[in-house]
């Protein structure tokens, strides 16, 4: 398959951009709104071209279990599900935090608590960048603003869960997920071979070839011995500064609405929204509106989540008056926005609940309230 | 060792080594070992082993054996391990056919955490957790896992065994290299139960143990073929 321009949803170029990538196996269970992914897959049968398994598991459960043994494998394992079913996989993610473990792992997210909505959220925020699940782990967490993204992020994702060995998440919701776009798939790159994942992943619980390697490999969380377990968290501790020095990924527009490529110190702006994923599409009209009012305002949007931009946010706290975090949930994003700023100038948090996606003229009402303040 | 004395784990870690090893397939299987008192049986076999969460072994063995169809792939599993908190995961994996063995190790008690009731636990039978022996009406009814087993589609081999002596531990190893075999021409998935002792869990001596497994086990978990196409 050679690259290609498509008008797709989110949740389906999900799907395509998997298959394309390499991905070897896909396990996942229905839930709305992210359904189209396993639906997709099971559509365009990849098993048949470049032999990805393709799986409908009993439960999101058994399909985070799934990428622990596969993934556990050295192969190129992923699942995709939203809010609730997240939640049924935190267990899962923190034993390949702790088994380290690469597979990558898509939130379309929903409102809740509980079942909620089956409308669109921000609402897990806290539940990605915080670990999720029990014991001291963080989880590369990318968040896509488009549909684009959404298809660009796969690769990208698995290039982050092998390089570091850890599960990366994909932090989408439901506006992503359904939202149909121009998008561009990449060119079919082959599934590696067995042998290519053998070499590439010394780790990896593949058979004990004795040729290969002197030790059998096993793949587990467990550690009974407390001082060689503390030495354990340390060396996932330093990992986790490494990728907090190194992966931290976001975008920056300027209030006359151009990218500007990570120079914050360009920035000439009253005012400073920060918003991630689809409530970052929001505001970028938000931007606009407040331009024909002559109120100039900068986006910065984080498109990593954990690691989170807190320097960068720090440092466009120094070019603003102020900065308004705008979130599809109760104000989750807020206090990352509040660590970096440490009260150097105003922070102020808008978000709508429940399901409700905030339409640009109420935010940009919050926003003129605060300028006015 | 971190297994008791009188513990079946030991004689049943044996045979499956020695099985992989006539086969040839040291260097071709993947393990997967439970949570409960096999939770370090990858300390005693020399293969490549992925331990997993509790309940959740067949879920990884489903997906490496799907992701690596030409290594021979099984599941070590407890009592509470298959037949409690992963009761959904061996359920759905046996009945998809997936060409794995699970291998069942009933000894009716959660013997890691300290001797407390498992589904297979008898009725009348004490534990810390029933210490008035279970009872129908409290605790229901133990649970043959073998018996769900041969009523789905998906299974091609069904049996229990036992290793309380010399003739059941030869016929318990026939069993496991017929599974494991069926695993590598596929066909459907393979079950073993084999029922254990855990004299500690049973606060007894392993003599007595296995005394007792003759008098009150066999009774309810009848020991032979169930299934076999």
């Amino acid at each position: 398959m050679k690259k290609e321009t498509v008008l797709m949803k989110g949740n389906e170029a999900i799907a395509h951009a998997a298959v394309r990538c390499g991905c070897d196996g896909y396990f996942g269970y229905p839930i709305t709104p992210q359904s189209e992914v396993l639906e997709t897959l099971a559509a365009i049968k990849p098993w048949e071209t470049t032999g990805m398994v393709v799986l409908q598991c009993e439960s999101e459960i058994a399909a985070i279990n799934m990428l622990y043994g596969g993934g556990g494998t050295g192969k190129r394992v992923m699942t995709s599900s939203s809010s609730i079913g997240i939640a049924l996989m935190q267990e899962g993610i923190s034993y390949m935090a702790g088994a380290e473990i690469p597979a990558v792992i898509v939130n379309v997210q929903r409102g809740g608590p509980g079942l909620g909505t089956i409308q669109p959220s921000q609402a897990d925020y806290f539940q990605a960048t915080r670990g999720g699940g029990n014991g001291d782990y963080e989880t590369p967490v990318l968040a896509p603003a488009s549909v684009q993204e959404m298809a660009d992020m796969v690769e990208e994702s698995f290039q982050l869960a092998f390089k570091y060995r850890t599960p990366v998440m994909i932090l989408s919701d439901g506006v992503i997920g359904q939202m149909m776009e121009k998008c561009v798939l990449p060119e079919q790159r082959p599934r590696r071979t067995n042998e290519e994942v053998i070499a590439e992943c010394p780790w990896a619980a593949t058979g004990w070839r004795r040729a290969d390697r002197k030790e059998r490999n096993v793949i587990t969380s467990v550690d009974l011995d407390p001082a060689r377990f503390e030495q354990f968290n340390l060396k996932l501790q330093a990992k986790y500064k490494e990728i907090r020095d190194n992966e931290v990924r976001y975008e920056l527009i300027t209030p006359e609405g151009a990218e500007l490529q990570g120079d914050i110190n360009k920035v000439e702006a009253d005012l400073a929204i920060v918003a991630f994923g689809s409530a970052a599409r929001i505001s970028q009209k938000v931007i606009q509106l407040a331009k024909e009012d002559g109120l100039r305002v900068a986006l910065l949007r984080p498109i990593t989540v954990w690691p989170y931009p807190y320097e960068q946010v720090k440092l466009l706290a120094e070019r603003v008056q102020g900065i308004l975090c705008v979130e599809i949930n109760a104000g989750q994003m807020v206090t990352d926005v509040q660590l970096a700023v440490q009260g150097r100038v105003p922070v102020e948090h808008y978000g709508r609940l429940g399901g409700i996606i905030p339409d640009p003229a109420e935010v940009y009402e919050a926003l003129r309230k605060m300028w006015h303040k | 060792m971190h297994y008791c004395p009188g513990c079946s784990h030991g004689v049943v870690h044996k045979l499956i080594a020695e099985v992989i090893a006539e086969m040839g397939m040291e260097e071709q299987t993947i393990g997967v070992s439970p949570v409960g008192c096999a939770v370090f049986a990858y300390n005693y076999i020399d293969i490549d082993w992925e331990e997993a969460a509790h309940g959740r072994a067949p879920a990884l063995a489903t997906a490496i054996k799907r992701l690596w169809p030409e290594r021979l792939v099984f599941s070590y599993q407890g009592d509470g391990d298959i037949g409690a908190i992963g009761t959904a995961e061996t359920v759905h994996a046996l009945n998809r056919g997936e060409h794995i063995t699970m291998i069942f190790v009933n000894n009716t008690v959660y013997g890691m955490t300290g001797g407390q009731m498992a589904p297979t636990t008898l009725i009348g039978q004490k534990t810390v957790t029933c210490p008035y022996g279970r009872e129908e009406d409290i605790q229901g009814y133990p649970l043959r896992i073998p018996e769900l087993a041969c009523t789905l589609d998906g299974t091609r081999y069904v049996t229990r065994q036992s290793v309380h002596s010399v003739a059941a531990i030869r016929k318990c190893k026939a069993a496991i290299k017929k599974a494991f075999m069926n695993s590598m021409e596929g066909g459907g998935s393979n079950l073993i139960e084999i029922l254990g002792t855990c004299s500690s869990g049973w606060k007894t001596t392993p003599e007595k143990a296995n005394q007792w497994m003759e008098e009150n086990m066999f009774k309810f978990y009848q020991v032979g073929d169930l299934k076999d196409r």
